[in-house]
């Protein structure tokens, strides 16, 4: 193709994404159809990385082909292994989407579909992408070091620290939201339970089988898992319909919670191939299988979207939860746009597989693109509802009403119009007793997604088994983060005190085991079960506070990014990391003040325990306030630490590239010598 | 001809997704671990495989 030809296309290209983009940010008043995401998404994908991530990977990473990677000279036929491309990108897109992308989309769908749109697209191609770019590299020159030893060999031993501190609260936060996600989507709904209670044996007999019957046939096994899961899927229509079993399925939102800290330290204490791995296969296997479907299904039945592009909650009194657009929409997408938890996967496995430098622009940029567009189509799904619909089951019984009458006149005075009526026939479509109150994400994406499905393939009969295969994918999929976060928080945790005593640093001794397994489990089920106690949700708080410990992680990578290309004389292009540096810690730290002292009682940790203070004395349960209000200067005390610990690196970081800058240190990083590599003649 | 060189475009992407699946789901890994011990697939085999990766595959973070 001439060149020419190729400065044609990628004009098309630009001026089908301007127009896509004006249609989403102009059009008022009126619908527009999903497929102006799919295209303003597509088309600034491709601007991004045919034209950014090149910049990035020629201009400022200098990506040398004739340099040998760790998958090269360390090659081992275990961790270390040149891979081809492909492969390295499909297993890094599998190790970075989980259910963050899902989620944040959802809920920051109240602000309308605009905002969150626009900053998943901007957000991913400047931040997110570059962050899992640059890391990936950077850990690839460095024989796959993860992200915390970078930081301490790169800023010092402080922001290695403080890495390894952001890391486990990040953990801790994440799974506790996480598994209220699960809570919220399961409350009341002896389908979704049992469908979710019956994965458990399926992950144990998976096991049992690759183990005992098949060795080694995990794809095999895995379609066999995926098989019982679907019948499982069936069976829990015949499980709600039936007086007696569905008594057995239906539980409260805090038998869930204190059912799900049992299973998170019986998972974590479980022998690894008998549990974690099976569900880990199951999981990716529907992931992977869902995602594609869900693509497919918005492509053929090109959605209108009925969420206005601006809600009237953009003054950030949204009932799904409160604050302000900034910077509240920008920590809730969370991961769709740019997620602090990527960087741990860019400098874990992936750095191992890589087979030559110039493929991490591909496998580190263009996988977080994909991820992206998981994000986007979580979008496409909320937005699809009737906006009545999305506030009905997103909203607290706190902020609308207990009962449906009430949730929707409140619902319905704010100018979204819906009717007890409506969400009856609704949740009898979907097998449900009632749909309201539903917080946290997973039931409405789970709604919007089987309103796709049911238009692509099975009409509106087959409604209640796509909205349960859905809550069953979400559920499996965060479940599965459960047992590997609890896990990896339960190593970090035995890692560390390792030092101070020694026996608990062993990984195999079944008193250290157990101990680390409950302080970690402990930790995310009191957040866990602060959520379920909580009249606003739960969501309100915790997920705010998730998607501010996930950006400060990626504000530290960040830092660690800028300090290496400093180092490595390339400062004139500094900003391709410190632009979207800056951009996080504007959102962290304001979200962090805001979260702390706004004088809101629904978005200031503080003003809401002062508030609840004042009630005490009249209070029917004050022993109940008090636990609320510990609650809230807990919540208070966590941000305020990690915004002091990020500010700690930053200022470290900002020391290091002074003295670099000023030439008092000499530039130099601590990258592995150049070898050249055996396929340099191949290459040349 | 020209059908030919679909027919054979088709083959490599069924292969790389082939290859990208097997790789997710550790059997590449579990293939490389038998040649480098130059063993045969058995129970005994796959169990060495899980006790050797074991360590590696519970520090293996899923993201968020």
């Amino acid at each position: 193709m001439t060149k020419i030809v190729r400065t044609i296309i990628w004009f098309a290209v630009a001026a089908l994404g301007t127009l896509a983009v004006s249609v989403i940010a102009l059009r008022r008043g009126e619908s527009i159809n999903a497929m102006w995401l799919v295209v303003a998404a597509g088309c600034c994908y491709s601007l991004g990385y045919r034209f950014y991530s090149k910049f990035v990977a020629t201009k400022v990473l200098l990506l040398d082909p004739l340099r040998a990677t760790p998958a090269e000279r360390l090659e081992n036929g275990r961790d270390f292994v040149r891979t081809n491309k492909w492969v390295v990108f499909g297993h890094h897109f599998a190790a970075i989407a989980g259910p963050g992308p899902l989620v944040g989309p959802v809920l920051a769908a109240q602000f309308g579909y605009l905002p969150g749109t626009l900053w998943i697209l901007a957000g991913a191609v400047f931040g997110g992408c570059v962050q899992d770019f640059v890391i990936l590299l950077f850990s690839v020159r460095r024989d796959g070091k993860s992200l915390t030893e970078m930081a301490r060999e790169e800023i010092g031993k402080v922001g290695g620290f403080i890495a390894y501190v952001s890391v486990l609260a990040i953990i801790v936060i994440l799974l506790g939201v996480a598994a209220l996600i699960v809570v919220n989507a399961l409350k009341g709904s002896p389908w979704g339970t049992f469908t979710i209670a019956m994965t458990i044996p399926i992950a144990l007999l998976m096991g049992l089988y690759l183990r005992r019957i098949r060795p080694g046939k995990v794809l095999e096994t895995s379609i066999l898992g995926f098989v019982l899961v679907m019948s499982a899927i069936v069976g829990g229509q015949w499980v709600s319909q039936s007086p007696t079993w569905a008594h057995w399925f239906t539980y409260s939102a805090s038998t869930l919670a204190i059912v799900i800290i049992i299973y998170g330290f019986a998972a974590s204490a479980l022998p690894v191939w008998l549990l974690l791995a099976p569900r880990d296969y199951l999981s990716t296997f529907v992931k992977l299988g869902t995602i594609f479907m869900l693509a497919l299904g918005i492509v053929l039945v090109r959605p209108q979207l009925h969420m206005p592009p601006l809600t009237r909650f953009i003054d950030g009194t949204g009932p799904v939860f409160a604050g302000n657009l900034f910077p509240f929409a920008f920590i809730t997408i969370a991961c769709g746009a740019i997620s602090g938890f990527h960087s741990l996967i860019s400098s874990g496995t992936t750095p191992k597989l890589i087979a030559r430098e110039t493929e991490t622009r591909m496998v580190g940029y263009g996988a977080m693109l994909a991820e992206s567009m998981v994000a986007i189509m979580a979008m496409i799904a909320a937005c699809t509802m009737q906006p009545g619909v999305y506030f009905a089951i997103n909203s607290p019984a706190g902020v609308v009403g207990q009962s449906p009458d009430a949730a929707t006149a409140t619902i319905s005075q704010w100018g979204f119009p819906v009717t007890a009526a409506n969400m009856a026939a609704l949740a009898h479509a979907v097998g449900e007793q009632t749909l309201f109150n539903r917080t946290g994400g997973a039931p409405a994406f789970a709604v919007g997604m089987a309103q796709i499905f049911a238009h692509s393939l099975g009409g509106d009969a087959v409604m209640a088994i796509w909205y349960h295969f859905a809550i069953m994918f979400e559920a499996l999929f965060i479940l599965t983060v459960l047992d590997a976060g609890t896990r990896v928080g339960r190593f970090m945790v035995q890692d560390a005190l390792g030092h101070i005593w020694k026996p608990i640093g062993r990984t195999s001794w079944y008193p250290s085991i157990l101990s680390t397994s409950a302080l970690i489990v402990g930790a995310w089920g009191f957040f866990l079960w602060q959520g379920v106690k909580d009249p606003l949700g739960g969501i309100n708080s915790l997920w705010p506070l998730f998607g501010i410990a996930n950006q400060l992680l990626a504000t530290v990578a960040l830092c660690v990014a800028t300090t290496i290309i400093i180092k490595m004389h390339r400062a004139r292009y500094a900003l391709v990391t410190l632009l979207p540096l800056c951009i996080l810690v504007s959102i962290t730290f304001t979200a962090s003040y805001h979260k702390i002292f706004d004088p809101n009682p629904r978005i200031g940790f503080l003003a809401h325990s002062k508030l609840l203070a004042t009630q005490v004395a009249t209070a029917s349960k004050p022993e109940e306030l008090a636990r609320l209000i510990f609650n809230d200067r807990l919540d208070a005390v966590v941000a305020g630490v990690l915004v002091c610990l990020v500010s700690l690196i930053l200022i470290e970081s900002v020391l290091e590239w002074s003295r670099v800058l000023y030439g008092q240190k000499e530039a130099s990083v601590k990258e592995s010598p150049f070898v050249l590599s055996r396929f340099a003649e191949e290459e040349a | 001809m020209r059908r030919g060189v679909i027919g054979k475009r088709i083959g490599l992407l069924i292969e790389t997704l082939s290859a990208i699946l097997r790789e997710i789901f550790d059997e590449s890994a579990y293939a490389r671990f038998l040649t480098t011990e130059n063993l045969i697939s058995s129970r005994a085999a796959y169990a060495e495989f899980l006790h050797e990766t074991e360590h590696t595959r519970a520090r293996r973070p899923r993201c968020c």
